[in-house]
């Protein structure tokens, strides 16, 4: 790496505001849907209300007479039934993959599953339109709880796969060599007097990622390439993906992602809209939009979580974990979604989590279900994992009756041990857990909340106050691409940066990571400033466009720093190698005489010297260089990591009970994160409070809900409950710094921290407050009502029969789902 | 937004609006702020042939005093309601509640008429203006006539405002000094009441003795909790009193079940808020 100690000001480490903020605060960008080419088309999707049904005729005459319907298409006018959607990760051999098509041909499986669609000169017509488009369905019966799915006789999703199980992956640290067998930790356990067995149900429920920005497609056939805009956060996965799945020649096909208003893991897909958009506009020669609406995108945009995760711990009476049992059933809905089922096994890796296990194992299966299909959403399979063991941690705490700190301490790994290699094969290479705790204590004032908790109880408060932990670790920057190979991943994990050297002396600097609203302009600019030692405002970042940026592999998984960043490093690191014997030439000097720094080569012990900018231009002009060698400066680079990195850190919530209504105020909420050196601190810190804003939701306000007959509840942002800033509070963070050793910069990633660490430190916070009336647990989300009847139930005072169950631990979603569907009689308020 | 398609018409006085729904007949649609009417567009649960846009007329907006009353013209945002004096000083009870609305960006755009037109029953304005005996002033085709708030809030989004009518504005009696709290539960701060209390009392030398509770949400109309109101008045508003009235807060409701709440924990959440709205009332 290069040193920058002569440079004027070090840009890594500045908290700069972001440089993309103006253009997007003010509306002067242009996202998908302001794509306006001459003689567009637009269409409009006709969808299914069922969730599981035969298709036995679409009438389309009447939506065709609509003045200004150019066409209407069923999936065989298309072909687009025979379409088969890819799905990038067979995590087993012996996977089970049900053809997924771009338009369903006989037969729905969610609903919301598109028929048929319009094509108009106006969205508005086509919309009118689409709602004339009759089709004539004989309704099958859903298949909703996992659980029942996978029972003999259930109705299956697909038959023709004969299962409802989409594969089973296990990981057993006894076979695997990593530890001991689980099997027989919990049956010398049972017999020991010594330990106890701690086994709980938790349930995450189906979530949406709600982007700020709906999923918008432009495709335009009239060039040599055919052209797609869309808001996506993996153009170049898309790209080749159209290529592989619709028999394109990639060459043939450029991806354009315009700015992007978030993602969290809803835009990582090939959906079935782009394909369509992309098949009438090739079947019409014309461009041709489709704009998905809110409830559309709530719909039939892929969700997230959705599990039943069954756990045991066996534990020493005196705090030491001896062995962790994980069970796991995971909806993927109706189809496999591009890495779906992928997702749930990226946990297997993390239920051990900062804690010294000595037996593991994992055993996750997959569930097919007539809803709408589950891919990756922020945090991707860590957040569920995070979530069990925290909840769990909590648990066994209370049984054996020790403080929650005191037994996590008891068991985490030291910082003296790192780099460890845990019990589910991974290295982490650094960490400190007992800096982050203590200092997240300190901040927090654990003991004076937990003294004030106690006064509170003592008087009997009307509300109370309850105190939650989080001690999480995390994996990411995806990547390693033998790992991904390992693991059956359809791709590499490796990220790839180009710097071109203009002959002004300005740099662009073509990404692979495709940012969505991360602000990698500013954090790439900074590193690229420090790098080359020219001035931030010098740099540009160009991302997004197959054609500038003809390779890469996007962004997901807190990947575009801990990769990406280092794939810029390295391509600075070449252009300052390239510039040397041109400097050498120029100073009439020896190459090994020259040293960089700030910026410029100078001779060693004279003040001689000339700056990269002006070499640029040198070579630009290319008048007088040196022989056997091009006048090119430029770079490329490649970087495949060589292990992920392990962002952790402590987070502490406390939460106000309202005991009479069940209301949960947040009280306090401080983490701690360590996610290596920090570029931007600001960046940094509005990752984190972001992240925290969404697990927070996931803990007591977002839930997809679905009634008996499969159908969503939530199908609009009036009855999917989302929470503003009115609703949280000042978060109190701060970063503890070991500096990862597996790249150069020190870094890992911070995109998903927030989101993994604080949904079990909010429920074991709200859990804390009550559980001295009585309250075991309460399913996700911890909303007023589900609270209130906990609170009930633990009284044994619980409100009609009918209506006490939603908060029974493990309820199924089916059981939750028809409490919910009694009471929509009014279909909301508008 | 992509609604069906309707024509559009903007008058510029009642009159014009009347005929206007004259012209239209049944699918003929009032549009005021647009905050419970655009949403059902865009989602196509209606399909007006014509839109009647209120917000070019300038008589139904703003508030005044006349007499014994204070007058708030169907067309007055919410966002006016919360900052005007007169309803400070007079009728405090409305503007808590309006308080409590939404958000900035829906309180700026919708409207007091608007909201009473619409009678949502987790709406927040109906149980305010049912407690305080407000009049309905209506337009039509013969002319005005004035309608009760007992008697103007008929059933789920329904209320007596006739076809060819339109309400022109909302006349609440004065409360001079009176003690007003509106308290609403909800899950987070711009979603719909799950139950709401609207509370004012008049306090004399710490003893209650008039005191206007409505409830919100406790049934396809606003429920005046009138049992309540009569065990209060009389009482000191001690803790112990008020709470021992507010138990009798959920008779004669008929709350609905959904995701939110049962009935039974909506009966409990109008007890436990009535005792609290009433407590912060009575100040
Ligand atoms: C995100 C969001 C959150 C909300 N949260 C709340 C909340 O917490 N509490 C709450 O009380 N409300 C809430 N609302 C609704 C808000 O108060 C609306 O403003 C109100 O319900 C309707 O008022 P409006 O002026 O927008 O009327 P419009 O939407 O324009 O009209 C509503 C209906 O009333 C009819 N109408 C309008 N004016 C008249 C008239 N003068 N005569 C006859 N009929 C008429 C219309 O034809 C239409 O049917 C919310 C709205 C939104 C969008």
């Amino acid at each position: 790496m290069t040193t920058t100690e002569n440079a004027p000001t070090q840009e890594i480490g500045r908290d700069r505001r972001r440089k993309e903020d103006r253009r997007l605060i003010t509306g002067r960008t242009r996202w998908t849907d302001n794509q306006a080419l001459t003689g567009l088309l637009h269409i409009s999707v006709v969808r299914s209300p069922f969730a599981h049904a035969e298709i036995k005729g679409i009438d389309t005459s009447a939506a065709k007479q609509v003045p200004g319907v150019v066409a209407v298409y069923t999936a065989a006018d298309l072909g687009a039934d025979q379409v088969q959607l890819p799905c990038a990760w067979p995590v087993t051999k012996d996977m089970k993959a049900p053809q997924r098509p771009a338009l369903a041909g006989s037969r729905v499986n969610f609903a919301g599953e598109g028929v048929a669609v319009v094509v108009a000169r106006s969205a508005a017509i086509a919309k009118d339109a689409a709602e004339q488009v009759e089709v004539d369905y004989d309704e099958l019966e859903p298949v909703l709880d996992m659980e029942a799915a996978l029972a003999d006789g259930a109705t299956l999703v697909h038959p023709e796969i004969g299962t409802n199980a989409n594969a089973q992956w296990v990981f057993d640290s006894g076979e695997a060599g990593s530890g001991g067998s689980v099997a027989e930790a919990l049956q010398k356990a049972e017999s020991d007097d010594d330990q106890i067995i701690v086994k709980r149900r938790f349930r995450q429920q189906r979530l949406v990622p709600v982007f700020m920005e709906p999923r918008s497609t432009v495709v335009d056939p009239s060039g040599e390439q055919l052209v797609m805009w869309s808001s996506t956060q993996v153009p170049h996965i898309l790209k080749t993906m159209l290529a592989l799945t619709l028999g394109l020649p990639e060459h043939k096909v450029r991806v354009i992602a315009p700015d992007v208003g978030g993602g969290f893991g809803g835009k990582i897909a090939v959906a079935p809209e782009e394909v369509l958009t992309l098949l009438v506009a090739q079947k019409l020669g014309k461009p041709v939009k489709w704009t998905e609406t809110r409830s559309e995108s709530l719909l039939t945009a892929h969700h997230g979580r959705d599990q039943i995760q069954d756990l045991t711990m066996s534990v020493t009476k005196d705090g030491t974990i001896t062995g962790l049992d994980v069970k796991l059933l995971a909806d993927m809905g109706a189809y496999l979604g591009l890495v779906g089922p992928g997702v749930p096994i990226l946990g297997a890796f993390m239920f051990n989590a900062i804690y010294k296990i000595p037996a593991y194992r994992f055993d996750c299966t997959n569930v097919f279900t007539t809803k709408t299909l589950t891919d990756a959403y922020r945090g991707a399979g860590r957040p569920e994992a995070t979530f069990g063991i925290e909840r769990l941690m909590d648990e066994a705490a209370l049984e054996l009756g020790m403080e929650p700190m005191e037994f996590r301490r008891k068991n985490w790994i030291k910082h003296e041990e790192f780099p460890y290699t845990t019990v589910s094969t991974l290295t982490y290479d650094t960490g400190n857990y007992e800096a982050a705790t203590d200092q997240a204590l300190q901040m927090f004032d654990y003991d004076g909340l937990r003294r004030e908790q106690q006064e509170r109880r003592e008087r009997g408060d009307v509300k109370q106050l309850g105190i939650g932990i989080s001690t999480f670790t995390e994996m990411c920057g995806l990547a390693p691409s033998r790992v991904l190979g390992s693991l059956d991943y359809g791709a590499g994990g490796w990220e790839t940066a180009a710097i071109r050297m203009l002959p002004t002396g300005k740099a662009e600097v073509v990404v692979g990571v495709s940012p969505h609203g991360q602000g990698h302009e500013t954090a790439f600019s900074q590193i690229v400033a420090d790098q080359l030692g020219v001035p931030f405002d010098d740099v540009e970042i160009l991302h997004g466009d197959t054609q500038s940026s003809y390779r890469g592999l996007d962004t997901y998984g807190s990947r575009s720093l801990a990769v990406g960043g280092i794939a810029v490093v390295k391509a600075a690191e070449k252009v300052i190698e390239k510039a040397k014997p041109i400097a050498a030439h120029m100073l009439e000097a020896s190459e090994g005489d020259l040293e960089f720094s700030g910026g410029r080569f100078t001779v060693k012990g004279t003040d001689k010297g000339v700056g990269i900018q002006d070499i640029a231009l040198a070579v630009f002009a290319a008048h007088d260089y040196p022989e056997g060698i091009e006048p090119d400066i430029d770079a490329h680079a490649t970087f495949d990591p060589e292990n992920f990195s392990f962002p952790h850190g402590t987070h502490l919530c406390a939460v106000e009970v309202d005991t009479e209504t069940g209301f949960v105020q947040l009280y306090k909420y401080v983490c701690v994160d360590d996610v290596g050196n920090v570029i931007n601190p600001l960046i940094v810190e509005g990752q984190v409070h972001g992240g925290l804003a969404q697990g927070i939701a996931q803990a007591l306000f977002e839930e997809a809900a679905y009634d008996d007959q499969g159908t969503l509840l939530s199908g609009t942002l009036v009855d999917y409950t989302l929470p503003t800033a009115a609703d949280l509070i000042s978060f109190d963070t701060a970063n503890t710094t070991t500096a990862s050793t597996t790249n150069p910069l020190g870094v890992k990633g911070v995109g998903e921290a927030g989101t993994i660490a604080s949904t079990p430190a909010v429920v074991n916070s709200v859990l804390d407050a009550i559980r001295h009336l009585g309250v075991k647990d309460i399913d996700m989300p911890t909303t007023p009502y589900r609270v209130w009847t906990a609170i009930n139930d633990a009284k044994g005072t619980a409100g009609r029969g009918d209506e006490a169950n939603v908060a029974s631990p493990g309820a199924g979603l089916g059981s939750t789902a028809s409490d919910i569907s009694k009471g929509d009689t009014q279909g909301g308020h508008l | 937004m992509i609604p069906a398609q309707f024509d559009y018409v903007r008058p510029t006085t009642v009159e014009e609006a009347v005929q206007a729904l004259r012209d239209g007949g049944d699918d003929a649609k009032l549009l005021a702020g647009g905050q419970s009417l655009l949403p059902v567009l865009r989602l196509r649960m209606a399909d007006p042939s014509l839109i009647i846009d209120l917000g070019g007329i300038p008589e139904l907006k703003g508030v005044r005093e006349e007499g014994n009353e204070v007058v708030v013209g169907a067309m007055t945002s919410h966002y006016d309601v919360t900052r005007d004096d007169t309803l400070r000083q007079h009728v405090a009870l409305i503007q808590e509640a309006t308080k409590t609305v939404a958000d900035p960006q829906v309180r700026h755009k919708g409207t007091l008429g608007g909201a009473l037109a619409h009678a949502d029953p987790a709406g927040d304005l109906a149980a305010p203006a049912l407690a305080l005996d407000a009049q309905f002033v209506i337009a039509g085709p013969n002319g005005t006539r004035t309608v009760a708030a007992a008697d103007f809030f008929e059933d789920y989004f329904t209320t007596a405002i006739g076809e060819g009518e339109l309400l022109t504005e909302i006349r609440f009696p004065k409360y001079t000094g009176w003690g007003a709290r509106y308290e609403k539960f909800n899950r987070v701060a711009q979603a719909w009441s799950i139950v709401a209390v609207a509370a004012t009392v008049k306090v004399d030398g710490g003893t209650i003795s008039e005191a206007r509770i409505g409830l919100t949400n406790m049934a396809g109309t606003p429920v005046r909790a009138r049992a309540v109101e009569s065990a209060l008045v009389g009482q000191s508003a001690t803790e112990d009193n008020v709470r021992k009235a507010a138990q009798a807060a959920a008779e004669g409701t008929s709350p609905t079940a959904d995701a939110d709440a049962g009935s039974d924990y909506r009966e409990h959440l109008a007890r436990v808020l009535t005792g609290r709205a009433v407590l912060a009332a009575a100040g």
